[in-house]
């Protein structure tokens, strides 16, 4: 497909001067919308599995330490004989000042508040833990015991993210389109200009791909730098942000750095649209050709 | 010469062309060609030459009549089969039609390498083509920089350098002198007798008188058979179409008259 040298002079058109800073400016929105996509896709897996194994306990607060006590040792016993929990662990009273400080300020939260107390469970990997039929038997033991599986507002969060990636995957389709059609014009006002040319090629016996070969391996060297100069322009950004959301996450949301496979996945991207840039010159010119004697 | 059948190199039937709605710029013409024969196409500026050799090196297609090259019918010949035919014809434009942006070494080898022959064969072949043609020095010049006659040269060796089977040149020694015209006229010569089938198209009579092959008229459209002394010998476009044309032009002509 790579054409050593063109009989045609195509470097020289006007139009086709404009063609690789096009291409970088779509390559340079692929990239983030790519780089959006796949880390949205990696937090909802790890929400997925991270969350789905875990489940809190809250227990009312009673009158007394004393009965608040012996109803978490009660749920305690419940819980830690109950098939597929691996683990059951009260979260002490610091741990429940320092949770509500955000909320209530500094010192805020005193002992005389009376507050529930919270247990967290850890399920076994891969255990189907029936949270419904466990709540009913806390709640017959111990009154006043809730179990919150995480399930409901997780599923709105995944649906939420899916619905962004979707988004951002008809973003990248769309990026997509336009380049081709920006292709499509470039490679027909090329035909145009070159009409007579092409018409010396095919009068001395050349084919339609003979012509069309140079239009392709033109449009993939346009793509390929026009590519690479997006990509040059996308990683500052993207590290940019990267940044900014470790500044501002504060634990409150997961690890949103780009691994490995991420950035391996947008090296490819001037390789995809210069594959596309390629196949559409080529299409072009054949269909085009296939008008002309 | 074989005139009829299969084995023509060209062969035109009744052929007619008009542009849109316009006369008719060829009428009737009809002729054939054998393999290795030479001949010269003639007639005033707006005869038709050019028209005539579009048609044959397949830049036209006819609005009437039957075209056939080296055996295709032309009418039921896909686009497709089109480049294996077009390789076979060797054109030397009269507005030259050479790339500007490619030297005269990548303009003469551009036939050899739509065939893809091997890089280091076409610059042998090109180089000694261009040396006889006398553009030794010219090797690596664009056609913007050249002369009329040097662009006229680069043209002609771009035209042959492919050993075609057909060879059509319309007004080929235009923009040369004397010498060079007949050293031209001899390439052409050479290329026949390695069996390639050649047409020239000139106005230049004298030039055609002092070879001596057998002429082609053109006069208003209309393909003349040549006068009565060459048909008898052979030296007519192709004695039994060109005669028929004759005839039938005679007919249009006496029934104009009534």
């Amino acid at each position: 497909m790579w054409a050593r040298r063109s009989d045609l002079p195509l470097d020289h058109d006007a139009p086709g001067r404009f063609l690789p800073w096009l291409i970088a400016f779509m390559v340079y929105l692929a990239a983030l919308a790519l780089a959006g996509m796949l880390l949205l896709d990696a937090m909802a897996a790890r929400w997925d599995t991270g969350m789905g194994d875990t489940l809190t306990v809250q227990i009312a607060p009673a009158d007394s330490p004393e009965k608040d006590a012996l109803r978490v040792r009660a749920t305690l016993g419940i819980l830690r004989s109950f098939p597929g929990v691996a683990r059951a662990q009260p979260i002490d009273e610091g741990r429940l000042m320092d949770l509500l400080e955000p909320w209530l300020g500094p010192g805020g939260a005193t002992k005389d508040l009376p507050l529930p107390r919270l247990i967290d469970v850890e399920l076994k990997p891969g255990a189907q833990v029936d949270a419904a039929a466990l709540a009913k038997r806390l709640a017959a033991a111990v009154p006043g015991t809730a179990v919150d599986d995480h399930g409901v507002w997780l599923e709105r969060l995944i649906r939420l993210i899916r619905t962004v990636e979707a988004l951002a995957t008809a973003v990248l389709l769309l990026i997509g389109l336009a380049t081709a059609g920006t292709v499509v014009f470039t490679t027909r006002t090329g035909l145009s200009i070159h009409r007579e040319a092409i018409e010396v090629l095919h009068l001395i016996g050349a084919q339609d791909t003979y012509v069309a070969r140079q239009f392709a391996g033109r449009a993939l060297a346009m793509g390929l730098r026009g590519g690479v100069i997006g990509l040059v322009f996308a990683v500052p950004t993207l590290l940019g942000i990267g940044y900014l959301a470790t500044r501002m996450q504060a634990g409150l949301l997961p690890d949103v750095s780009l691994g490995p496979q991420h950035w391996a996945a947008l090296a490819g991207l001037p390789l995809v649209v210069a594959a596309i840039a390629m196949v559409t010159a080529r299409l072009t010119v054949m269909r085009t050709l296939a008008r002309m004697l | 010469m074989t005139t009829e059948g299969s084995d023509c190199v060209v062969r035109f039937e009744s052929v007619g062309l008009r542009y849109g709605l316009g006369p008719e710029v060829l009428q009737d013409i009809s002729f054939a060609l054998a393999p290795g024969s030479f001949h010269f196409l003639l007639g005033a500026s707006g005869a038709g030459k050019s028209t005539l050799l579009k048609l044959m090196y397949l830049a036209l297609k006819p609005t009437r009549g039957l075209i056939s090259l080296f055996g295709h019918n032309m009418a039921t010949t896909s686009r497709r089969q089109l480049p294996a035919l077009r390789r076979r014809i060797g054109v030397v434009f009269q507005d030259f039609r050479l790339l500007h942006h490619l030297s005269a070494f990548d303009n003469v080898a551009l036939p050899l390498r739509v065939a893809r022959v091997r890089e280091n064969e076409i610059r042998k072949h090109v180089v000694e083509l261009l040396t006889w043609v006398g553009l030794k020095d010219h090797v690596n010049i664009r056609p913007t920089i050249l002369s009329g006659g040097q662009q006229q040269r680069v043209a002609i060796a771009r035209a042959v350098i492919a050993r075609p089977k057909l060879l059509l040149a319309d007004e080929p020694t235009g923009n040369v002198d004397d010498r060079m015209a007949m050293r031209l006229m001899h390439l052409f010569e050479e290329l026949n007798k390695l069996g390639t089938t050649i047409v020239i198209a000139t106005h230049n009579e004298t030039l055609a008188g002092r070879l001596g092959h057998p002429r082609l008229r053109l006069d208003a459209g209309w393909l003349d058979a040549g006068t009565p002394d060459q048909q008898a010998a052979g030296k007519t476009a192709a004695g039994a179409f060109a005669a028929a044309t004759s005839k039938s032009r005679a007919e249009q002509s006496s029934e104009s008259a009534v």
